[in-house]
């Protein structure tokens, strides 16, 4: 029987993973975020779909602007959870004081919260597709890449904004006042290059957008994992 | 890491912190050198032929946006420097730039508002870039504004400050690339900052350098006074503190 005291302490990435199986597991367990968030998500669509006049802007003109606005709060509802839940009993003094440095920490949240918008975009992108009458083609599965690369962003950003805000006495109303700045630049480029492969031209038209989307995940991935223990309680 | 000293005060607040007046003679001398440029402005360069009399926001739209400017890299420099050193004169000074950058970024937008109904015929244009840019700076410094002001624990607020106003200047770089989607623009391409001669007439040309002198000043001015308060502010909270453990 190997001792429990002989256990080495995991790396980084192994931390990680444990720390996004814990936050899934307890998401698995509960439900409450994912099916606030795909309800959100499915009523957005449908309040979006009455929001035009259906003669003047064509259904398949308004799903890409639907899209992003959907994935944007969506994950703002996501987001919100990651650190509350260590906030009930005080959790993060619990993962603070485990053998894991705090990149882990960071990293394993990050995780958690991109499967977890990825499953939510799993049930939003079919949605869109049934109720805006949208192909199933090349072009939506290229969408669907570049939502997975915007994901990445927000999720980097806005994970470490999480932390922040629950330490605030504003809480869960600070985070979308400190993450959508930051969003703004991302969903820009994004809904460009989106809209560009909606319209049917070729992907090369839209990379100069794309471009900016994969610096930006770049940059803010390394940023906010060098930036995460400062915004931990000594 | 020092873990006692972050949330500690790094220089002991004193009573000596009111020594230093707010208001002194730095910024009267700041005002009086603007209410200058708008005398010179106004009354002592020609107009412009084509645009007229609303040309005469230019010599407080282009300096305030450079203003602006100014006090954002403060607090990115700020930002950087208090989580370096842990020092809050470090985290004061960037509160200070921050402040006086959302208050210039508001000038800036509603000036360049009123010049661009007279000229472009429009309040506002989304495809101009630096509308939408200057836009999406001061989001950002609201953001660390509100921010600021929703943390009580002052080592804690430096700290949460400082990641973002870091991350606020990185983000510049993106806001910039973002919103530069288009070669459609209102704005006029550089007029100033390119390799010939300025393209100004050489009256409106001095008009513009004392008035940018004029405003890097006053940015300076209501920075450093802006600091003082913070000094104030903080020896007041120390004080209050002290007396309530006495």
């Amino acid at each position: 029987m190997s001792g429990y005291l002989d256990r080495r302490p995991p790396g980084t990435l192994a931390a990680a993973w444990l720390v996004m199986r814990k936050d899934l597991s307890i998401e698995y367990r509960t439900r409450t975020a994912f099916l606030s968030a795909v309800v959100f998500a499915v009523i957005a669509l449908t309040v979006f779909y009455f929001a035009w006049d259906q003669s003047v802007v064509a259904t398949s003109d308004r799903a890409s602007g639907v899209l992003w606005v959907v994935l944007t709060f969506s994950a703002l509802l996501g987001l919100q959870r990651s650190f509350g839940i260590e906030e009930h009993d005080r959790g993060i003094d619990a993962l603070l004081v485990s053998p894991i440095s705090r990149e882990s920490i960071y990293l394993g949240k990050a995780m958690g919260n991109l499967v977890f918008l990825s499953a939510i975009q799993l049930v939003a992108i079919p949605a869109l597709v049934l109720f805006y009458n949208l192909r199933v083609d090349r072009p939506l599965f290229i969408v669907a890449g570049i939502v997975f690369l915007t994901m990445l962003g927000i999720v980097a950003v806005g994970t470490l904004f999480s932390a922040m805000a629950v330490n605030t006495r504003l809480a869960e109303l600070l985070l979308p006042m400190l993450s959508l700045p930051f969003f703004v630049p991302l969903l820009m480029s994004a809904a460009q290059a989106g809209a560009r492969v909606f319209a049917g031209r070729p992907v090369a038209e839209a990379m100069p957008q794309l471009n900016i989307v994969i610096a930006f995940d770049i940059v803010f991935i390394i940023a906010c994992t060098l930036a995460f223990p400062f915004t931990l309680e000594e | 890491m020092t873990a006692i000293s972050l949330n500690r005060p790094t220089v002991a607040p004193a009573a000596s912190a009111f020594d230093r007046r707010v208001v002194d003679w730095v910024l009267w001398v700041a005002l009086a050198s603007v209410a200058a440029v708008y005398v010179r402005a106004a009354a002592f360069t020609p107009l412009e032929a084509k645009q007229g009399a609303v040309q005469k926001l230019y010599y407080l739209h282009f300096p305030t946006a450079l203003g602006a400017y100014i006090a954002v890299g403060i607090t990115a420099l700020g930002s950087i420097a208090y989580l370096w050193l842990h020092d809050e004169r470090a985290d004061r000074l960037a509160e200070a730039g921050a402040e006086v950058a959302a208050v210039f970024l508001v000038v800036v937008m509603s000036m360049g508002s009123i010049w661009g109904h007279v000229i472009w015929g429009t309040w506002w244009a989304w495809w101009d870039p630096r509308l939408a840019l200057t836009l999406f700076l001061w989001f950002v410094v609201i953001a660390y504004l509100v921010l600021r002001g929703a943390i009580d624990d002052p080592g804690m607020r430096g700290r949460y400050s400082a990641v973002l106003g870091i991350l606020g200047a990185l983000l510049i770089p993106f806001i910039h690339l973002s919103v530069y989607f288009t070669d459609a623009h209102l704005h006029p391409m550089p007029i100033m900052f390119k390799p010939e001669r300025p393209s100004l007439p050489s009256e409106m040309l001095i008009t513009f350098l004392i008035a940018f002198v004029a405003f890097t000043f006053l940015t300076i001015a209501l920075i450093r006074a802006r600091y003082r308060l913070g000094v104030q502010r903080d020896a007041v909270l120390a004080m209050e503190e002290e007396r309530g453990a006495a």
